[in-house]
């Protein structure tokens, strides 16, 4: 079942080792440029072999053209192993005023964005700790577009990166099909795959959320729980990504 | 750059022993951390595999088992384990599964050794061998309480007053009214008290006399004034070390029921310790209850007073008393009311027509009663006695003392072991002939029967008769190899559990428990083999602390095994009795089950330890002494 499901994906997902290798000789930035040099797994690769780094990013709003940036947040790991060693969180000075509500929501107050760095000098740290590895989010249209509006913004250029997203494999499994009228007369609601009730379907513990860097973490632990039970340690990386 | 792992460090912190960790500390921890996620059911760890990290629980259940693929233990949330792996040889020695969804905090080999090395709380926490935690556990509650960190030499507050005890009873009464003091230490005609007594010296003190004793044995019988002193004083001497703590003064006190006590520096007498020396330092003594029970004229005013002993008991509880003072109190306190009724008995039935000597048995014996306590008791008579001139007497005096106790909440013994009852209220030779058959012909029914017979104590009349009972034991115990591995038979037959998972008691079986019996499962297996151990070192000793410390004497136990034992027992038997006043303060039957779901983690981690230390000790016992099978005798 999930093959169909990743087959029916398929066409969208371009041959990304390809595409990074065409990215890397028309990048105008060095930065982005040393970024696609270091390509991506093929998609045979075995998800046990796979290097991957969860990805968090906390905003302004909901829109990335009309939002910012706030705090990045990033652990790299494997199916095996989470390295909080090689953990980052960087809090930025987002281009938008910060609204206020969105202050208490993420913890981050006025004073820490006043001296916060441009994300522009962050940017080389950041995707050096990508490259290399397939970026994992819950909800890649957060991640994905915000750092393509980010990086346009500033270097005049975009960017392009494979993803494994973790709501979309909930979803395979849990919003196959619409409620049938007898789950809609008995008021069933659909499962909800927000990353913390899919964490919780796992046995996973309550982190707080929005703070960037629990968030990745949350979602590197959720993939490994993904992936011992709905996948096999030889599972391609084409069946998950984007 | 500085990350912290907010989520990893905060909860962390919430476990031992990292709760002691400087913030620092955890915060670098937390950064080391890795995490891995198990899927119910499969394995984390093989017999044998390289192990380079400590593994926490942050969620989920684990299984941990021994090598043979015996359960070993249950884990959950805030649980550790690999450490003994990664202590010894950096492999894997106890096989893990996930019996849950799994996630795993793991901290690196390097980290672990860090920490060990600088903190001594978390080197401790992990000091298996050593029962560190459990040491640790027991001498803070240790230190709390007055009367055991004081010496009885802190009591005395000026030299004792000393005559010769060739001096006359006048004489004797003026150097007392002058000095002012209620007792007069009598000294051997010739001893130098002045100087320090050396080995070889003749024994300097002679005997005490108090107020009492020229009231009661000068004036009452109209003795002359120029009689000796050493015609009415006390010779059979009570008396204490200086170095001794107050609390073993005052368990002195409580069993020889005086209110006096001789100081010696090893011979040399150097004060008089008063009861009101020691009742200073308690509110409402142990000691007060005592001598208000051999005041009482029926049985209703002993039955009134039994609420006293509850408070006593609550009292010090909450005064940070240790097991032996609580079980040595309450066993005096017990020890005072029988004597009572028996004199109440004798007042009823006239004087005994032979010698006879009321025996404990069982936790009074021991000197480790408690609250809840049925009686067991005995009768030994003298070989004069001639069943049917003077069994009637005994029966009644029996009885009388039997319904006295009963009334006074130590109720009837299921098991029948009671003087009412004509098996157990016999002349010393069949007595003797009672103790010599179960140790030259024991088997494993009679032993489960006859067990609680080998903790015995005279509580009244001729003593002595107990005594040689004691001594026979002891000589022929330790040479009946035979017995002896039937009795540690009998001392497997209750086993610890594993310890606790989550709320419950995890048993051997895998099986989990609501509520577990401190007695049955942790107090009285360890007494058993405790026991065993005593008999076969031939001590004489009851009170299974002595037992330990005799035992720890010979080389019978590996070095630190007694301490282990002695920590263990200390741990279980206050927190059955701490249990117990709860429920004597909130107004409950008190009883001997507690419930996990009420202890707090640290509690658990302790008693869990305690029950190791049971379950190698039965695994020591059954095989030193042969023990057949060691699985359940029924």
């Amino acid at each position: 079942m999930n093959q169909r499901t990743a087959m029916v994906e398929q066409p969208a997902t371009p041959d990304w080792p390809a595409r990074m290798q065409i990215l890397a000789e028309t990048a105008q930035s060095p930065a982005l440029r040393d970024y696609y040099e270091h390509g991506a797994p093929s998609g045979d690769t075995p998800m046990s072999e796979v290097p991957m780094v969860a990805l968090d990013f906390e905003t302004t709003g909901l829109d990335a053209d009309t939002h910012s940036i706030v705090s990045i947040g990033l652990v790299p790991f494997t199916s095996e192993r989470i390295r909080c060693r090689e953990a980052r969180h960087w809090v930025v000075r987002p281009v938008l005023p910060l609204h206020r509500e969105s202050v208490t929501y993420h913890g981050i107050t006025h004073s820490e964005i006043r001296e916060a760095p441009d994300l522009r000098e962050v940017l080389d740290d950041l995707l050096a700790s990508l490259a290399g590895r397939i970026v994992v989010v819950h909800f890649r249209n957060i991640e994905r577009s915000f750092l393509d509006r980010a990086l346009r913004w500033r270097l005049e250029e975009g960017i392009e990166f494979p993803v494994i997203d973790t709501m979309e494999l909930e979803a395979r499994w849990h919003r196959q099909k619409k409620p049938g009228l007898w789950d809609r007369l008995r008021g069933r609601k659909p499962a909800s795959i927000r990353l913390a009730d899919s964490r919780t379907r796992y046995g996973l513990p309550y982190y707080a959320p929005h703070h960037a860097l629990t968030d990745a973490l949350a979602t590197a632990e959720l993939l490994q729980a993904q992936l011992q039970h709905h996948f096999s340690p030889n599972t391609p990386l084409r069946d998950l990504w984007h | 750059m500085e990350v912290e792992q907010i989520e990893i460090r905060d909860h962390i912190r919430r476990f031992a022993p990292f709760d002691g960790l400087p913030e620092d500390t955890l915060n670098w921890l937390a950064q080391q951390v890795e995490v891995a996620y198990y899927r119910a059911g499969s394995t984390i760890l093989t017999y044998g595999q390289p192990l380079s990290d400590l593994y926490f629980i942050r969620s989920g259940a684990v299984e941990v088992y021994r090598r043979n693929g015996e359960l070993y233990n249950r884990l959950s949330e805030g649980d550790l384990f690999g450490q003994l792996g990664l202590m010894m040889n950096k492999k894997t020695r106890y096989p893990a599964n996930a019996l849950e969804d799994t996630l795993i905090y793991l901290i690196p080999d390097a980290v672990f050794q860090e920490l060990w090395e600088a903190g001594e709380h978390f080197a401790d926490f992990f000091d298996i061998e050593d029962q560190g935690r459990l040491r640790a556990a027991v001498s803070r509650q240790e230190k709390s309480n007055p009367l055991m960190t004081s010496r009885v030499r802190k009591l005395i507050t000026r030299t004792p007053v000393t005559a010769v005890s060739s001096t006359s009873i006048q004489d004797a009464a003026k150097v007392m009214t002058d000095e002012g003091v209620s007792a007069l230490v009598l000294t051997h005609p010739g001893a130098r008290i002045d100087q320090d007594w050396k080995p070889g010296d003749n024994p300097m003190v002679a005997g005490i006399i108090t107020d009492r004793d020229l009231r009661t044995r000068a004036l009452a019988t109209g003795l002359a004034y120029d009689t000796p002193v050493s015609e009415i004083m006390s010779t059979d001497l009570v008396y204490i070390q200086s170095d001794k703590y107050v609390f073993e003064a005052m368990l002195t006190m409580l069993r020889h029921n005086v209110h006096h006590l001789p100081v010696l520096h090893r011979h040399k007498p150097v004060g008089v310790v008063a009861l009101s020396d020691i009742v200073k330092y308690e509110s409402q003594s142990s000691l007060y209850l005592v001598s208000n029970i051999h005041h009482q004229v029926d049985v209703r005013g002993l039955k009134r007073l039994s609420k006293d002993t509850a408070a006593t008991f609550v009292r010090m509880v909450n005064e940070d008393a240790n097991s032996h003072m609580i079980g040595s109190a309450m066993a005096g306190i017990g020890r005072a009311i029988t004597q009572r009724l028996l004199e109440l008995a004798e007042e009823k039935l006239g004087p005994p027509p032979v010698p006879y000597c009321f025996m404990a048995m069982g936790s009074m014996a021991r000197d480790e009663q408690l609250i809840v306590t049925d009686q067991d008791n005995a009768l030994v008579l003298d070989d004069s006695f001639i069943p049917e001139q003077h069994d009637d007497y005994f029966k009644a005096l029996a009885t009388f003392v039997s319904d006295g106790l009963d009334q006074c909440g130590y109720t009837y013994c299921t098991g029948d072991i009671m003087a009412t009852n004509e098996q157990w209220r016999q002349p010393l030779h069949v007595w003797k002939a009672y103790f010599t058959d179960w140790i030259e012909n024991p088997n494993a029914k009679s032993l489960l029967n006859s067990a609680i017979f080998f903790d015995l104590d005279g509580v009244a009349g001729e003593t002595q008769f107990a005594e040689t009972l004691k001594d026979l034991i002891a000589e022929k115990a330790k040479n009946t190899p035979k017995f002896l591995a039937y009795l540690a038979h009998a001392a497997l037959n209750r086993k610890p559990p594993l310890g606790f998972f989550r709320d419950f008691v995890m048993e051997n079986d895998g099986k989990h428990n609501n509520s577990i019996n401190l007695k049955r499962r942790g107090t009285a297996p360890l007494s058993d083999l405790i026991r065993v151990h005593a008999l076969a070192c031939g001590s004489r000793a009851q009170n299974t602390f002595n037992r330990i410390n005799a035992i720890a004497e010979t080389q019978l136990l590996a070095d630190g095994v007694a301490n282990n034992l002695r920590d263990a027992l200390e741990l279980l038997s206050i927190t059955r009795i701490r249990h117990q006043a709860l429920d004597i303060e909130a107004g409950r039957d008190p009883d001997n089950n507690i419930e996990p779901e009420n202890m707090t983690r640290f509690e658990r981690r302790n008693l869990k330890e305690a029950f190791q230390v049971i379950s190698s000790a039965q695994k020591f016992l059954r095989y030193r002494y042969h023990a057949s099978g060691g699985g359940s005798i029924n």
